[in-house]
């Protein structure tokens, strides 16, 4: 048997191919749309019309809040989604068996990131409406401001998706994953300044949360958001915009070193 | 005939238990090959260090002149030329077979034609419907379907009737066999014997890690030549007596009873006797 008339697909144009297949299965399965699509916006709704009050001149809670909860919907996206979804996978046999297929590991990984990167990109945009039309949200109004959000959706959502893979180990079956990985999802919210005006948290509280890319994800997503004038209400009396994405790479990196050392194909 | 798979002195332990221990085989080019033992025997370790699953401890591995063991890219010009058959897999349920299988091809340098396959494999009416939908016969199906869609010279399955009726069980055989007919060479591990002996071409008895002995099915345990057993009833009393000659025997008992000799059975060893002999054991 010549099987070398065949050309061997590359990782990529195979991993163009998982990608779809990501979201036909994503797109099948309700209630992890529901989940992760809309109850961010039930938290939007609730939260928006609880706190309808203005926290500065010209800047209303809710924008505070959409802009926390856009760096909220990178988290949930990447990290939640797949740190949930890979146990299961790993428990189904779906990953032992593609790992018994020629198809490069590199694949799977491209993949996940697509369709990380389109239920993000789903999560901004229904965010964004929702906020806009409901709670009269201001867009950001210059050039400058969505490409700044542009780069934080781009780096702040590979840092997700990698961390996500990594932590993917973590739980020690696919039923008890939700169970693991969800409270430290919800915790990191509320000490990164997601539900709470960050700089109104005690200090301890405050410093933990600086260890962990969520809060720089929210203060990125409040510069785009929220005037400038407010940048000054900010811990360091700044944006910090340099030291928000050199934080985040940073842990995107240690994501890396992480997933690299410690993914399994087969639960042990 | 040329080797496929070459197996000598294989040896895996976990922690302080052996599984495999000192495995030597021979898989020739277009066999069905079966690896024949009780669960805990060793079967599935030594299928998954052929298949690039586990490590080897020690000993010799060649699959299609390749090292399983081999890491890098090397491994997946050869996972091209192999199709991997697992134990029990629950994934893809939110996609149809047809979906599920033409992903698959996509993995592969040369592969068979979805729908052909789907055919092959008999799940053609049930092509448009979602995997977690599928009887677990069906489920089966697909995963053959699966392990079969590179087009492999190679094909492994473990345990591939477990939990199956009889009549799924028949039908499974009839596409291995069909398989091997198309030029594939095919190893699969079972417990039941009567898989062993309606497939195989030949078998290997594995228990506690070794293998004990390797022949053709109606060959294996000396069952060809082994003694029949003769049974019959005489004042009153059973009466049993092994012989290599059981026709001059009861010929000799009929002339005895000048006729029909009471109760009269003449029983050669099956597979199964022979085989619960050789692993010592009882049924399961």
């Amino acid at each position: 048997m010549n099987k070398s008339s065949g050309k061997s697909p590359t990782a990529i144009s195979i991993g163009i191919e998982r990608g779809k297949l990501e979201i036909k299965q994503f797109m099948r399965q309700r209630e992890s749309v529901v989940f992760t699509m809309l109850f961010p916006l039930i938290l939007l709704a609730i939260f928006g019309s609880v706190f309808s009050n203005s926290i500065a001149k010209g800047v209303t809670f809710s924008q505070y809040f959409v802009a926390g909860m856009i760096a909220s919907g990178l988290v949930n996206t990447g990290f939640q989604q797949l740190a949930i979804m890979i146990p299961v996978e790993r428990d189904f046999g779906t990953l032992k068996r593609l790992r018994g297929t020629p198809m490069p590991a590199s694949s799977y990984f491209i993949g996940k990131s697509i369709l990380v990167t389109l239920s993000m990109l789903i999560q901004v945009a229904l965010l964004l409406a929702a906020g806009v039309i409901f709670f009269g949200v201001n867009l950001p109004t210059t050039g400058e401001k969505w490409l700044l959000l542009a780069a934080l959706l781009i780096l702040g959502s590979a840092c997700s998706t990698i961390l996500g893979i990594a932590f993917s180990n973590v739980p020690k079956s696919g039923r008890g994953a939700s169970a693991v990985v969800s409270p430290v999802v919800i915790v990191l919210q509320f000490f990164s300044g997601v539900f709470f005006i960050f700089t109104d948290l005690p200090h301890w509280m405050q410093q933990v949360a600086a260890i962990f890319p969520l809060k720089w994800m929210t203060q990125g997503a409040r510069s785009v958001f929220l005037p400038d004038s407010f940048a000054t209400r900010e811990v360091a009396g700044n944006w910090e915009t340099g030291k928000t994405f050199a934080i985040i790479a940073a842990w995107l990196v240690l994501g890396l070193l992480w997933a690299i050392r410690s993914f399994k194909w087969e639960r042990d | 005939m040329s080797t496929v798979i070459s197996v000598s002195g294989l040896k895996k332990s976990y922690g302080s238990t052996t599984a495999v221990n000192g495995v030597n085989l021979e898989i020739q080019k277009g066999e069905i090959f079966a690896l024949l033992g009780p669960n805990g025997a060793g079967k599935t370790t030594t299928v998954e260090i052929l298949e690039g699953f586990r490590h080897r401890d020690s000993g010799d591995v060649r699959v299609l002149d390749f090292d399983p063991a081999t890491k890098g890219h090397a491994g997946q010009a050869w996972r091209d030329r192999i199709g991997i058959v697992l134990q029990s897999t629950n994934d893809a349920g939110d996609l149809t077979v047809f979906e599920s299988v033409s992903h698959f091809a996509h993995y592969y340098g040369s592969p068979k034609d979805p729908r052909e396959v789907i055919e092959l494999v008999g799940l053609s009416e049930k092509s448009d419907a979602l995997g977690r939908t599928l009887s677990g016969g069906q489920r089966r199906r697909l995963d053959v379907a699966l392990g079969i869609i590179g087009n492999p010279e190679v094909i492994f399955l473990d345990e591939p009737t477990t939990g199956f009726d009889p009549e799924a069980r028949r039908a499974f055989w009839a596409l291995i066999k069909n398989l091997r007919d198309e030029g594939a060479t095919i190893l699969l591990t079972t417990h039941y014997l009567d898989e062993a002996e309606a497939l195989a071409d030949r078998v290997a008895v594995i228990n506690n890690g070794q293998i004990i002995e390797v022949a053709t099915p109606d060959q294996l345990g000396g069952r060809a030549t082994s003694l029949a057993t003769i049974n019959w009833r005489e004042g009153g009393e059973l009466m049993t007596e092994r012989s290599a000659h059981p026709t001059e025997f009861v010929k000799k008992l009929s002339e005895k009873f000048s006729g029909e000799i009471p109760e009269l059975s003449v029983k050669r060893a099956s597979l199964e006797d022979i085989y619960l002999e050789m692993i010592g054991g009882t049924h399961e």
